[in-house]
Order: structure tokens, then C-alpha cells, then sequence
């Protein structure tokens, strides 16, 4: 058994590439009650679809703008490269991912405090 | 029709149930909207536990099924035909990967292991609710291949290939095929003549009648897509008539033009017109443009007049020729690191430096020096230094491990101690790497032939005034600085991608990994597919490898090509992207955005409207996200479907 561990409280959704991923899935993932939203991908150059990942960055990068034009931490929205077989990468992005959100506390948008 | 779910939690042994309770996510399943039956599984894959899936779905009438197991990279397609077997569409399943997302990273935490377990499942069942039966469609396919390179992967490919009895067309960019193995002299570990192994497959290939060999041609376009490419191949002009020309050699003796030979790495000099090595296949002469005087100041013919049989031709022209072929196996092989990088190793300024493939040459007994090995000045070398690793294992230059040079090396020090034990012979490596069949049994041998192994490769050489070599190494081994001053220095070189493959790579449209080697599908399970359909790799294109290697990965592409092929037909995937042309608006937005150039402008009710070419599609969604009027959906990954798990995941 895989001895690399990480915090239990993430969620997956399987997309085919990150690209499938649109700014609006995380958009309603975070107004559903996510404290953040992680888009892990190919690494650049080495996209299993030739360029997707590219594509993923720039929305997301986008959408980073626009959340903090929304008053909401960009930082609740993260996109990172893990291949296949760099589990430990995964584990390390996932842990200082979610040390970061505990720090940025919980998503006010869950909380109620906000309506959207 | 209303949805009747079955779930199924595997326990996967105790790779899941030894962390996650699996009875209890079983019962957890049941109680979600929709599902008829919740079981939990010893082996879900096993007979058994399909056989329960089968029975389920005639007692209970299930027309969904979601199983609660392994990554669906491991068992999707199992799973997709026991549905199928059961008379059920192949994609009516969904599967939640409760192992490699929930048991194994959580195995600390079995009831948060549990909890997640519980979450990925009832998301999988929302996603479920919104599946829809998907048809495959069958396309005919053309049963022939290209292949891309004629070393000795490719020459592999398509003996195999043509055996099985598809046409083949190999496609050489050179005047002969052979590649890097003609130019070797023997091979290691059993010191086998490359050429004697070599040539008489080269000729089996210019034999078989199923190969159309095309040498000192390129593909220059693809089009088209699995089962049916386009290829257009581009045959440069020989300037002598192939079927006319009967390899006498007569047009090259009367040539008075010399130039270095790129077949012994400019370490002797060819003429004009001119055949790499006397073993070519084809054995037709080639007159090189760049260098034949009439050619460059319109005067000379000598080869004209030498001829016999009235083959040169300086009317010939560059032909084009297409053809269709069913897969495409590209065999394009590598190029050797250029020691110049590294100024301070001496390549080209001393010349008692050379790499290792000109030892090759040099060793070779139809090399220039008829296979003796000499320094600059003509004599026997009583000292030699080889340094490994040249160029590679460095993250300055290329950070892999070329995989071959140190038991090329050793291959070389032993023919030089076979020939005269009294030379001295020593390696200076980072640390030898002998994996494989009678490989570390070669290395202990030339230990005990008193090669010299010193655990340190040196920075810099300098040349003596009697141009021997001199150098400082610390070896790691005894922890001592060692000084050596050799009569010639081996450098072994490191293998990297060859010369064109970013413009194989564009016009196949096929993955590079960051070293710039062909991506493969997948590292472990698809060695030798391409993401895209119908494209195989074979050979060092894909990253570096011996030849037993080469020659094993080739028969596996040309195997993959044959299983492709066979049916005459093949299924195209239906998880592809479509465009409700009501919806689309036709900016066009999305033909920029596809990978796979899958998108094409149609006529729609008199509008400018965007259509997906299905087989084309590879389904990775680029289009659905960046459509602005939302006129692309994702079978199996629609829009309703992604919401739906999102909602289920951040319920609780
Ligand atoms: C110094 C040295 C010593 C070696 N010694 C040994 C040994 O002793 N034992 C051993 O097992 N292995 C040895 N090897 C490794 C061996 O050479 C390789 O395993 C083998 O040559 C790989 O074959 P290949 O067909 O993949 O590539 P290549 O031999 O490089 O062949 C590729 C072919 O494709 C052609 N090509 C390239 N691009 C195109 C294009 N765009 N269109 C058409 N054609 C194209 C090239 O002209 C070439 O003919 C040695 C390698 C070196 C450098
Ligand atoms: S015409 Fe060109 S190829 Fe022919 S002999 Fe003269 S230089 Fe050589
Ligand atoms: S899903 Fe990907 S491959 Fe298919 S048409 Fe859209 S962008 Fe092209």
C-alpha cells in the first residue's frame, strides 16, 4: 500500500483534462461551500492533450483577477502541475493548499455571510 | 425513464476495506435517492464479483451502475463490458475511485477515509441520475502502415508489420536505412558484428513484398485520422534513376569531388555521388546537390560519362507521392549530444578527443582507418581515457541518463583490451550503470581484465605539447585526486532527440515530454501508443534504449498497429465533444482552442456553424469551457453531469 498521505477533507472530480474545467464549475463549487478549489494538471509541455493545461492556466489565472474583484481571496483558487507518477508532489501542493485555506478561514460564502 | 441505481463498494482485498468500512459505505449507498441495491464486494473485477453486477441487473432491472472501487484508469473498461455483457449500454457506468483517493492517501484516518468514501460515492450516483446510453460508431480502416524511420526500430516495425501482412510503407530520410546500428562495430554484451546482425534484415526489407521502402524521402503532411491518414511523402532527387542504377560504384570513382562522410562522422571523406556504406539499402548511388560541381558551377559529368548503364539524371526532380494507410509508427530514433558543448572537455580543439561513435567508426573494419584505432598521428594508443556520462545526468545539458554509454563503453574498452591487454584502459564515470541481461557479468569482467574505474569524471583537459592529454580527477572511491596523462580521451556522449521531431511532433499532432522524446499514453499500461489514435512509437524517438530494447519495443508497436488494424474496422470512442449548431454562432473561438484540429466550419440552415469531426476528438473538453454561447456539451462530462457532482460533494 501507497505510504503518502494527505488531509482527507478534499474532494475529486474527475475531468479528462484540465481544460474541460470551466471558471464557472469553480465559481459554483466555491458558492456551493468549498473553502477552495484546486485545478491540477499535466505539467506545461507535457499536457496528455497536447496544450490543455495551457488553456487551464489562463482561465484560471482570470478568474483569480475576477474573484478579487468579487472581495473573495484569489488564493481560495489554486492550479498546479502533478503528473502521474509525482504522488508526492500531489501531497505536497494538497497539504499547503488546505494550510493555506485554515489560514483564510472558512469561505464566507458558505458561512452565509455573503448572498450571491 | 426513471433511474435504478446498483452500487458496488469493492473491498479490494485490504486495500479499501482495510481502511474504509466498506459494509457501512454499502449501506450509506442505499439509502440515496434511486439506487436499488448497495452491495459491498470482495474482488468487484474478479468473476465472482462481475457475476453478481450481471445478475443484479436482470433481477432488479438496473439501468445504472456505479462502482465504488479502484482508479478508473485500472478497470473502467472491464467494468463497461460486464455492463455490456449484461445487455446494458457500456456507458451507463460511473465509478468512484474510493482506493486511490480515499483508503490509500487516508489510511491514518480510516473514519475520515470512510466519510470521503461516502462523499465520492453519492456523487457518483448524481453523476449517474444524468448518464446517457452512448453509441460507438465503426470506421473502416485502410490496412497499411507508415513507418517513420528505417534504423532498426523501424526496420523491426515493418518486417513485423509486413509478415502479419499489412503493406508497409518505411519512409528513410537518408540515402540507406540502417541508422545508428550500421555505424556501430560490435554490440554489447556478447559482442555480436552489428552489421553482420543488421544487413540481412535490411535486405529482408528491400525484399518482402510488402514493403515499399522509401529512402532519402520525408513525410512532409498528415491528414485524416485513425484508420484513414493522408500521408504525403516527399522523394528528394537522387539524380540518378533507381531502377536504372545497379550500385556499380563507377559514377564515384570518376567523381573528383570529395567531402567528409557523415556515415564515419567526417572521419573519412566520400565523393559527390556517392553511397554511405557498401552494405546500403537500397544500393543506389545519390548525387548530394551541395557538394557536386556540375550541380554548383555547371561543369564536370564525369559520373555521366563513367556510367554504363546511363542512370545519372540532373533533370530529376523532387516527387511527391501520397498515400492512405491505417496507423503510423514513428521510429525516428536519436541524435548524440555535441561534445563542442562542453568547451572545456576539448572536443574539436584537441584532436586526440573523440566520442564514443567515432571509436565506433574508427574500431570498424570497414571504417576509415580499417578498424584500427589510431591517435591523430597515426599511432597505436598505448593510454585511453573514457568519460562517461558526457553531455547527460546534468542539469545544465540533459538531465537523463542516456541508458547506453556505459555499457557501450565497456563494450569498447574490452575490444581494445582484446586487442592489446597491454593498453591502458581507464573509465572515469558518475557511477556505472549495468542493468540488464548479462550486462553487470560484462562489467565484473573487465574488472578482472584490469580496466581501471575511477568513481569521478573530470571538468576540464589540456593538451600536452606531444599532444597527449592530461587531467585532474577526484575519485570517490578511494578519495584520492588522480592525475592522468593519456595518449587519447573517448568521450562518451549522451543520446537526445533527434534533428525533426518538433516537426513530427506538429504534424501528427502527438505529445513531446519535456526532454523533447515522443509521450507515450501511458508510462507503465501504453509504452508505446500515442494519445492519439493510431500512432505508435518505436525505438529511441521515445527515449533512449539498447537494441534489444529498441528491437522488443518495436515488434510492440508494430503489434499494436497489427491488433489496430485487424478487424478492418475500428470503434470510435464516443466520450467526444458535439456542438448544437442552434446554439453556436459560429465566432469560431473553439477551432482556434482544439489540440487535434478536430473543429471544422459547416453550412448550418444558410449559417457559418462549427461542427466536430467525431473521430478527431480526443475528448478533452478545451472547446466545452471556452465556447461562449454554451453550444458545446461533453458526452460523459456534461455540464448538468460536473454541477451535479459538484452539488453532491459540498452537500454534508
Ligand atoms: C556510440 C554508441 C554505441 C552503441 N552501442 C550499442 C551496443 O553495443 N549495443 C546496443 O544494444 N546498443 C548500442 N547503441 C544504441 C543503438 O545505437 C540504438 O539502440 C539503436 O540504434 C536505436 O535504433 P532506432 O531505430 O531507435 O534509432 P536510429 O538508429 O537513430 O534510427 C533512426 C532512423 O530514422 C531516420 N530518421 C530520423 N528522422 C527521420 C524523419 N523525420 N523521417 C524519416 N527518417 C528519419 C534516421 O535517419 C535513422 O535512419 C549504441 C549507441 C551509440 C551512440
Ligand atoms: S557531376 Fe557531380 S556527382 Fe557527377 S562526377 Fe561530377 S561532381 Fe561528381
Ligand atoms: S473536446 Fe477537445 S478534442 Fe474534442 S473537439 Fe473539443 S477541443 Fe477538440
Amino acid at each position: 500500500m501507497s505510504r503518502i498521505e494527505y488531509p482527507a477533507n478534499i474532494r475529486v472530480i474527475r475531468v479528462m483534462c484540465s481544460s474541460r474545467i470551466d471558471p464557472v464549475h469553480v465559481l459554483y463549487a466555491l458558492k456551493s461551500g468549498a473553502d477552495g478549489v484546486l485545478v491540477s494538471g499535466c505539467h506545461p509541455g507535457d499536457c496528455h492533450y497536447i496544450n490543455g493545461n495551457h488553456r487551464a492556466k489562463r482561465r484560471i489565472i482570470l478568474l483569480k483577477e475576477m474573484l478579487k474583484q468579487l472581495g473573495l481571496e484569489p488564493e481560495r483558487v489554486k492550479i498546479d502541475w502533478v503528473s502521474a507518477s509525482e504522488g508526492e508532489r500531489f501531497t505536497r501542493i494538497v497539504k499547503e493548499f488546505v494550510e493555506e485555506l485554515k489560514k483564510l478561514g472558512p469561505n464566507p460564502l458558505r458561512e452565509g455571510i455573503w448572498e450571491v | 425513464m426513471k433511474a435504478r441505481i446498483g452500487v458496488y463498494v469493492c473491498h479490494c482485498g485490504t486495500n479499501i476495506a482495510g481502511v474504509i468500512d466498506a459494509e457501512e459505505v454499502a449501506k450509506y449507498a442505499a439509502t440515496l435517492p434511486d439506487v436499488v441495491v448497495a452491495r459491498d464486494i470482495m474482488y468487484t473485477c474478479s468473476d465472482p464479483g462481475q457475476n453478481t453486477i450481471r445478475e443484479d441487473i436482470e433481477k432488479h432491472g438496473l439501468n445504472r451502475v456505479v462502482i465504488a472501487a479502484c482508479s478508473p484508469k485500472m478497470h473502467e473498461n472491464t467494468f463497461r463490458k460486464t455492463l455490456e455483457s449484461a445487455g446494458l449500454n457500456p456507458y451507463l457506468l460511473e465509478i468512484a475511485n474510493i482506493r486511490e483517493q480515499a483508503s490509500w492517501p487516508h489510511f491514518r484516518e480510516r473514519e475520515k477515509a470512510t466519510e470521503k468514501a461516502k462523499a465520492l460515492v453519492r456523487a457518483a450516483v448524481a453523476k449517474a441520475k444524468l448518464l446517457e446510453p452512448l453509441e460507438k460508431r465503426e470506421l473502416m480502416v485502410e490496412k497499411s502502415v507508415l513507418v517513420i524511420g528505417g534504423g532498426v526500430a523501424g526496420i523491426q516495425a515493418a518486417l513485423d508489420l509486413a509478415e502479419a501482412g499489412l503493406k508497409v510503407y518505411l519512409v528513410e530520410k537518408s540515402p540507406s536505412i540502417g541508422g545508428h546500428m550500421a555505424q556501430l562495430n560490435k554490440t554489447f554484451p556478447t559482442i555480436d558484428c552489428s552489421a553482420c546482425i543488421l544487413t540481412p534484415r535490411m535486405v529482408d526489407v528491400a525484399n518482402h513484398p510488402n514493403i515499399t521502402l522509401l529512402a532519402y524521402s520525408e513525410v512532409v503532411k498528415v491528414e485524416g485520422y485513425v484508420g484513414n491518414f493522408e500521408v504525403t511523402i516527399l522523394k528528394k532527387a537522387r539524380y540518378v534513376d533507381e531502377e536504372l542504377c545497379a550500385g556499380c560504384g563507377a559514377c564515384a570513382d570518376a567523381c573528383p569531388r570529395k567531402v567528409p562522410n557523415e556515415f564515419d562522422v567526417g572521419l573519412s571523406k566520400r565523393k559527390a555521388i556517392y553511397v554511405p556504406f557498401p552494405q546500403a539499402v537500397p544500393l543506389k548511388y545519390t548525387i548530394d546537390p551541395a557538394s557536386c560541381l556540375y550541380m554548383k558551377y555547371g561543369r564536370c559529368k564525369l559520373c555521366v560519362e563513367a556510367c554504363p548503364r546511363g542512370a545519372i539524371n540532373f533533370d530529376q526532380k523532387d516527387e511527391e507521392v501520397k498515400v492512405k494507410v491505417g496507423a503510423i509508427i514513428v521510429a525516428a530514433g536519436f541524435k548524440t549530444f555535441d561534445a563542442r558543448r562542453i568547451p572545456s572537455l576539448g572536443y574539436g580543439k584537441y584532436r586526440n578527443v573523440i566520442t564514443g561513435l567515432e571509436l565506433e567508426r574508427l574500431s570498424n573494419a570497414s571504417g576509415p582507418t580499417g578498424g584500427a584505432v589510431l591517435t591523430a598521428s597515426g599511432e597505436k594508443p598505448k593510454s585511453i581515457a573514457f568519460i562517461q556520462c558526457v553531455g547527460s545526468r546534468d542539469l545544465k545539458y540533459n538531465s537523463w541518463c542516456c541508458r547506453i554509454g556505459c555499457m557501450a563503453t565497456l563494450k569498447q574498452a574490452f575490444l581494445i583490451k582484446e586487442d592489446d591487454p597491454d593498453t591502458e584502459v581507464y573509465v572515469c564515470h558518475i557511477d556505472m550503470r549495468t542493468a540488464g541481461k548479462g550486462y553487470e557479468e560484462f562489467y565484473r569482467k573487465l574488472r578482472e581484465m584490469g580496466v581501471r574505474f575511477i568513481h569521478g569524471v573530470p571538468s576540464e583537459l589540456f593538451e600536452d605539447s606531444d599532444g597527449k592529454l592530461m587531467f585532474k580527477v577526484f575519485d570517490q572511491a578511494t578519495c584520492h585526486m588522480i592525475e592522468l596523462k593519456v595518449d587519447m580521451v573517448v568521450l562518451q556522449t549522451g543520446l537526445e532527440p533527434a534533428e525533426d521531431v518538433e516537426r513530427l511532433q506538429k504534424m501528427l499532432n502527438v505529445s513531446l515530454s519535456p526532454e523533447g522524446f515522443f509521450l507515450e499514453a501511458h508510462p507503465k499500461l501504453q509504452p508505446v501508443e500515442a494519445s492519439t489514435r493510431g500512432i505508435f512509437f518505436a525505438g529511441c524517438c521515445h527515449s533512449p534504449k539498447d537494441i534489444a530494447e529498441t528491437v522488443a519495443h518495436a515488434s510492440a508497436a508494430a503489434t499494436k498497429a497489427i491488433t489496430l488494424l485487424s478487424k478492418g474496422k475500428v470503434a470510435v470512442d464516443p466520450l467526444t465533444a458535439t456542438i448544437n449548431p442552434e446554439v453556436c454562432s459560429g465566432c469560431e473561438i473553439c477551432i482556434g482552442i482544439c489540440p487535434y484540429r478536430a473543429i471544422q466550419l459547416t453550412e448550418y440552415g444558410g449559417r457559418r456553424r462549427a461542427k466536430i469531426v467525431d473521430v478527431l476528438c480526443q475528448g478533452c473538453g478545451s472547446c466545452v469551457a471556452a465556447c461562449p454561447s454554451n453550444a458545446i456539451e461533453m458526452k460523459g462530462f456534461t455540464e448538468k453531469q460536473i454541477l451535479a457532482q459538484i452539488d453532491a460533494l459540498t452537500e454534508g
